[in-house]
């Protein structure tokens, strides 16, 4: 009579099997999975099929803990490379912008509406308060970014800062940082979402208020045309993005506080993800707007154009996210 | 969803696949999450270290200077916000820190990790992560007691959710639907009852009723003793045995041939009965 345990003959019997799959996942996980072979390819799912099989069978009919451990691991390994993401990473991003994009973004409507109403309140009331009472503006821009542009600043300084050029052989940098200060910041501002809306929407509210702070110290000297180019130029761009920043942000907030027919979580979980890939394309937005900013404004300082770049840039985001349902639109 | 567990094992999840085998996997524990993450700043901090020293020493050449200044800029973006991203996005969806610990990041529904799930737990990291350490840098500054004391409530809340559910879930873990697992590289060790001689066995004879008189979970617990080697434990255990199932210890009989022997023979005894549908829990299990 054959002496081995019967479990054991099993584990031989398969046993090479495994190691096999072991094998073609380390080379897939290591190296890209192009250095597979087609063969070796169709061969993963079919070794994963079968170490699921054997899973069972040896939890089943054996008792070495280490092999059930083992193969729960390596089962483990093989579904997380089979079922797990196949796309590449220009497929992704074909997805992307093609359609995951301009559908999240559609789907926040609401919330845009909000947060750009939020937005335009600050600016209005900075407005109206600077305005009234120059004073008010030490409260609504700091020195440090105001440089100058206070109410106190001769008329001729601050028609400078509007078409003063700057220093060329900055550009680049000026443009890098604007780009890298502002991700910063409408990354911070979706993140404050989680915390039931307010602080997003008191980051965009502020917001609001410097540009519109600025806007009334320009307007009282009749620069008011003038400052509307300088800002709109990518302003258009870079205010969307902070607007759909804050969306995304508030959509989180307003699931979390009322989740509606979902659990509280699953609702948080949808609003996340739709929030994200509403930000991955806002760093894209900040990008664009950085180099409007850096490049763009500085090289270009004629109003008409100004504002044709501005009213050019509007059109192409609205068309962009909001014209007509596209064919092939998951529902 | 699949979160079931046992009482016996906190850690273990129900993920069940299509061909509906349960996987049970393991949670990842707080402190290895923990080790991991340390490893990934030491990463970051090392490449900004070497990105600053690059730029510098470009800087220094002169007519490059805004070369490194935009190359300094666009990389401490790009490792402050999309490190984790990036490398949570690829095949083994875990950052170097969780690769060395042995963990992946899964999605909660046990479904194809997506991009924006891994965006929107990283996002998540400027509340938990970022922002305190902002905070701890500039508390020793001009802030007053209450800022300080908000501060550190505001911190506390993200930094310990993981303690405060079940699931160990980080705020970015429960906006993106994602956890993190335990995924270590098992190697298959070999069957202690490998090529055992028969001579071996036929020294040692146990009685049914010797047999009978422990169950699986002793039976994993003498595999585990086997398996450690540890010599004061392997006689303990041994002449726990003895005892229990009353065995006269012959002259040259050492404790871990004993063992194994009888590892094997309750072994095979406990699959003979698992064959025909009946599992002896542990030794106080009467079926």
């Amino acid at each position: 009579m054959d002496q081995t345990l019967r479990s054991l003959r099993f584990r031989k019997e398969r046993e090479e099997s495994w190691r096999r799959l072991e094998t073609l996942l380390d080379r897939a996980e290591r190296h890209a999975p192009k250095s597979l072979t087609d063969d070796e390819m169709l061969a993963i799912p079919q070794l994963y099929r079968s170490a699921l099989s054997s899973l069972s069978v040896a939890r089943a009919t054996s008792l070495d803990q280490a092999l059930i451990d083992y193969l729960e691991a390596l089962s483990a390994r093989a579904y997380f490379f089979v079922y797990g993401a196949r796309a590449t990473l220009l497929e992704r991003l074909q997805s992307f912008f093609a359609r995951d994009w301009p559908h999240a973004v559609k789907q926040l409507w609401r919330e845009t509406i909000v947060s750009a109403l939020l937005l335009f309140a600050g600016t209005l009331m900075a407005f109206l308060l600077v305005s009234a009472d120059p004073d008010w503006y030490a409260s609504f821009v700091s020195a440090e970014m105001a440089s100058g542009r206070d109410p106190n600043a001769t008329t001729e300084f601050l028609r400078s800062t509007i078409y003063d050029d700057g220093d060329a052989d900055g550009l680049g940098v000026f443009a890098t940082s604007l780009f890298t200060h502002n991700a910063q910041i409408a990354l911070f501002a979706f993140a404050l979402g989680f915390a039931f809306c307010a602080p997003t929407a008191l980051l965009l509210v502020y917001n609001g208020c410097s540009l519109g702070a600025m806007f009334a110290v320009f307007a009282s000297r009749g620069l008011g045309v003038e400052f509307a180019g300088w800002i709109f130029i990518h302003g258009v761009t870079e205010l969307l993005a902070v607007i759909l920043a804050g969306a995304a942000g508030l959509r989180i907030g307003w699931s979390i506080a009322f989740p509606g027919g979902l659990t509280r979580i699953a609702a948080a979980e949808r609003a996340g993800r739709q929030g994200a890939t509403v930000m991955m394309g806002v760093v894209v937005m900040l990008f664009i707007a950085g180099l409007l900013e850096g490049f763009a404004r500085q090289l270009i300082v004629s109003d008409v154009i100004r504002f044709g770049v501005a009213a050019a840039t509007a059109v192409g985001w609205s068309m962009y996210f909001y014209r007509g349902d596209r064919s092939g639109i998951a529902r | 969803m699949a979160s079931l567990a046992s009482p016996a094992e906190p850690d273990v999840r129900a993920l069940v696949t299509p061909e509906g085998v349960d996987l049970r996997v393991r949670l990842a524990a707080v402190s290895e999450r923990g080790i991991a993450l340390m490893i990934d700043l030491f990463i970051i901090i090392g490449s900004l270290l070497a990105l600053t020293i690059g730029a510098a020493s470009l800087f220094v050449g002169g007519e490059s200077e805004t070369v490194a200044q935009i190359i300094w800029l666009l990389g401490f973006f790009v490792l402050r916000n999309f490190y984790f991203t990036l490398f949570e996005c690829g095949r083994r969806a875990a950052t170097p820190g969780k690769r060395l610990m042995g963990l992946r990041v899964v999605a909660r529904d046990g479904a194809a990790l997506t991009t924006d799930a891994v965006v929107a737990r990283n996002a998540m990291r400027e509340l938990e992560l970022y922002l305190p350490l902002v905070f701890l840098i500039q508390s020793g500054g001009e802030n007053d007691g209450w800022t300080i004391l908000a501060g550190i409530v505001w911190c506390g809340i993200f930094v310990l959710l993981p303690f405060f559910n079940r699931d160990r879930l980080r705020a970015g873990d429960l906006i993106a639907g994602t956890w993190v697992l335990k995924a270590p590289k098992q190697t298959l060790l070999p069957d202690l009852t490998t090529d055992r001689p028969a001579i071996a066995d036929a020294k040692y004879a146990f009685t049914a009723k010797q047999l009978d008189t422990y169950g699986v979970k002793e039976l994993q617990v003498l595999e585990s003793v086997l398996r450690r080697e540890e010599e004061t434990a392997m006689v303990a255990v041994a002449d726990q045995i003895r005892i229990k199932i009353g065995w006269t210890r012959s002259t040259y009989e050492t404790d871990k041939e004993f063992l194994s022997a009888y590892y094997a023979a309750l072994r095979r005894r406990l699959e003979q009965r698992l064959l025909f549908g009946k599992r002896k829990r542990d030794k106080h299990d009467a079926t």
